[in-house]
């Protein structure tokens, strides 16, 4: 069999996905970027500082976690999370910002910029260069700043400069187009750092080499507890980078089911979604071509989730090759489903999972009951949910209401 | 010879400069866009550059950003787009028209229906944002293929290495972006314009435009005296968004064109 594990090809393609779709000012630098990137993955130096700063300054290994109540609540699969939530900064985001950050070191750049929705790749930027001395500036929507409160204060007292962006729907890709502006404008000096596994190469394979650590760790604990191989994995996708990290690992190993869930909003027929495999069809957007959500013109149509983290029309282009050949299930899950699941881990398991996540927890809903007892299954809890509370009491209100 | 080379011959013959306009097709509304589109040529625009909105403009500045929003809201499409050159084409058969854009919307629209309805629409020429040579097979081969000029950006960071790599497959002219950044911000020196056509003229000898933050008569004028072709956006795109009536847009926009005009043909005498 050939492996699956092998992309992308020296163009940054996985399949006819992927590519290096952006302005010529940015292409020396990315192809500086690529080079530099290869020589740092093999050089022992640089992954034995990447692991110090993993242990030590991350927390890792997150645990794999046995969860009882979940399980029994289930009646079926035997449900494992992967603890993510645990991290430093509180999600798997800062995976990717200490690799990118040790890059950006080791290529002399002195400026970080970065682009987030749900503020939590803002934080975990905010907090690596705080860490390394390094100037910060964070592009954030005006819509996300506004559900987002709390993680614009924490970026700002790590010292980072937060930019409101108002074009657009002022979400995570309107974000993006800005962060690519100061980009294009101050390349010089400036590094990209990228939260997820999308843009052009040769960041989704960066970001995914990053964020492998969480199946690599997944591999180990499940042989040490259970003496297998899982038998499914979830996780929620925005752009994929904490999917892609649990599940690239074990892409070649056919018998480990593995399901992706989109943010299908209020439901993919009504239009109002983040669902881009689901609900999108092919195009070219922030330097990949991958599923995005268009119309019948190839404008992109705007996003919507309740949660920040995964409002943004596209996905990594990993994904997409993913999809298009079969070898993962992607699966959409709306507003109301996620919020259920966000509540039922509260008080199931006393864990409080960022919306992102309860994504994942409601597809795991869905099957885990439907499937013997002896099927082991791996919830990837990405994210905490502590900066969601806004957003959760705001729907809770309009519960109140309704009733 | 392409209507790009013709144009480009003729002007050498006359000893100066192109200028080359941009405006963005639909922008503010189609038959104001159409009208100021009919009236370049008259008030001076040697080539003309019509941007096929896009919602998300990643290498544009405000002005072009907002250019696209407009266009976009009042229902422009690449469809209209088009049909806004063939409109052209009724009554110009000299000037040639370059679109200029991101790669999406073509590859949504299919890039070989995109190829044979440009053609058939009377474009000249292909400037795509967010193609650069490593994707050559996307649009640019089967388009040169087809008798479209495929007009590559250089730029500040297209080193010596680099520029064998972008200006092999351009052809019609090539656009010098003259500072790193969005359309519409900053602009370059003349020392550093020197150093740029000097560098570029030792790898090409396709007429070079230069562009980005060029925006009054003067200013063209002394890039005039350097280049093949100065090119102007966002100033032009900038009258349209000030304007209170179409109206007043398209008496701003020509007028602003013809004073542009006046500084490129008189730069050299």
């Amino acid at each position: 069999m050939t492996s699956l594990r092998n992309g992308p090809d020296a163009k940054g393609l996985f399949g006819s996905f992927g590519g290096q779709y952006v302005a010529e000012t940015l292409m020396p630098l990315i192809h500086e970027l690529a080079a530099e990137y290869e020589k740092a993955k093999q050089d022992p130096a640089f992954l034995k500082e990447l692991a110090y700063f993993q242990r030590d300054y991350i927390g890792r290994p997150s645990p794999l976690y046995f969860a009882e109540r979940l399980t029994e609540f289930c009646g079926g699969a035997k449900i494992y999370l992967k603890r993510e939530e645990l991290n430093h900064t509180g999600a798997h985001k800062i995976n990717n910002c200490i690799g990118q950050i040790l890059l950006a070191r080791r290529m002399g750049k002195q400026r970080i910029i970065a682009e987030t929705g749900a503020g939590m790749h803002g934080v975990a930027t905010a907090t690596v260069a705080a860490r390394f001395g390094m100037q910060c500036v964070v592009y954030m929507g005006t819509t996300d700043i506004d559900r987002q409160q709390a993680n614009v204060f924490r970026m700002k007292l790590l010292g980072a400069e937060v930019i409101p962006v108002t074009a657009g729907t002022g979400t995570l890709k309107d974000a993006m187009n800005e962060a690519l502006r100061d980009w294009v404008t101050n390349v010089h000096d400036t590094f990209y750092l990228i939260g997820t596994a999308a843009g052009p190469h040769p960041y989704p394979a960066m970001v995914r080499d990053f964020q492998s650590v969480i199946g690599k760790e997944t591999r180990q604990q499940m042989q040490e507890q259970e003496g297998r191989l899982p038998d499914s994995l979830i996780a929620c996708i925005g752009g994929g980078s904490n999917a892609i990290g649990l599940f690239h690992p074990f892409l070649d190993d056919a018998s480990v089911q593995i399901v992706g869930v989109e943010a299908a909003g209020h439901g993919i027929d009504t239009g109002k979604h983040a669902s881009s495999m689901n609900g999108g069809t092919p195009g070219v957007l922030h330097g990949n071509r991958t599923f995005l959500l268009q119309d019948d013109d190839g404008q992109i149509i705007d996003a919507h989730s309740i949660s920040a983290g995964l409002d943004y029309p596209g996905v990594g282009p990993e994904h997409a090759w993913l999809h298009d050949i079969g070898r993962v299930e992607y699966v959409p899950i709306t507003d109301d489903e996620a919020l259920a699941a966000f509540h039922q881990c509260c008080r199931l398991e006393g864990i409080i999972p960022a919306l992102e996540s309860s994504h994942a927890l409601a597809e795991m809903f869905k099957r885990a009951p439907q499937l013997p007892k002896d099927h082991l299954m791996v919830v990837n809890l990405s994210g905490r949910g502590d900066k969601d509370m806004q957003t959760v009491m705001h729907h809770l209100k309009l519960e109140e209401t309704r009733a | 010879m392409s209507r790009l080379q013709t144009r480009f011959a003729e002007l050498k013959q006359q000893n100066r400069a192109a200028l080359v306009t941009f405006l963005t097709a639909g922008d503010p509304d189609y038959a104001t866009a159409l009208h100021i589109l009919k009236g370049l040529p008259d008030a001076g625009a040697d080539v003309i550059e019509l941007g096929m909105p896009f919602t998300d403009p990643m290498a544009d500045g405000p002005a072009i950003q907002l250019a696209n929003i407009r266009a976009l809201g009042n229902g422009q499409n690449l469809a209209k787009t088009l049909q806004m050159v063939r409109e052209f084409r009724e009554d110009n058969q000299t000037t040639p028209i370059v679109l200029m854009g991101y790669f999406n919307p073509i590859h949504h629209y299919g890039v070989p229906r995109f190829i044979e309805d440009a053609k058939a629409a009377g474009v000249d020429g292909l400037i795509v944002v967010d193609l650069p040579p490593e994707h050559n097979a996307d649009l640019c081969d089967p388009a040169q293929a087809a008798g479209l000029d495929f007009i590559r950006l250089t730029t500040p960071t297209t080193d010596d290495a680099r520029l064998p790599v972008v200006l092999n497959g351009s052809s019609g002219f090539v656009y010098y972006v003259s500072v790193a950044g969005v359309t519409g911000a900053g602009s370059a020196s003349m020392q550093q314009v020197d150093e740029a056509v000097a560098r570029l003229r030792r790898h090409t000898d396709l007429p070079l435009c230069i562009g980005f933050g060029i925006r009054t008569a003067e200013h063209a004028a002394d890039v005039a005296r350097r280049a093949d072709g100065v090119v102007v956006g966002s100033a032009l795109v900038d009258r349209i968004a000030k304007a209170d009536t179409p109206k007043q847009a398209i008496h701003d926009v020509l007028t602003l064109c013809s004073e542009l005009a006046a500084g490129v043909r008189g730069a050299r005498g």
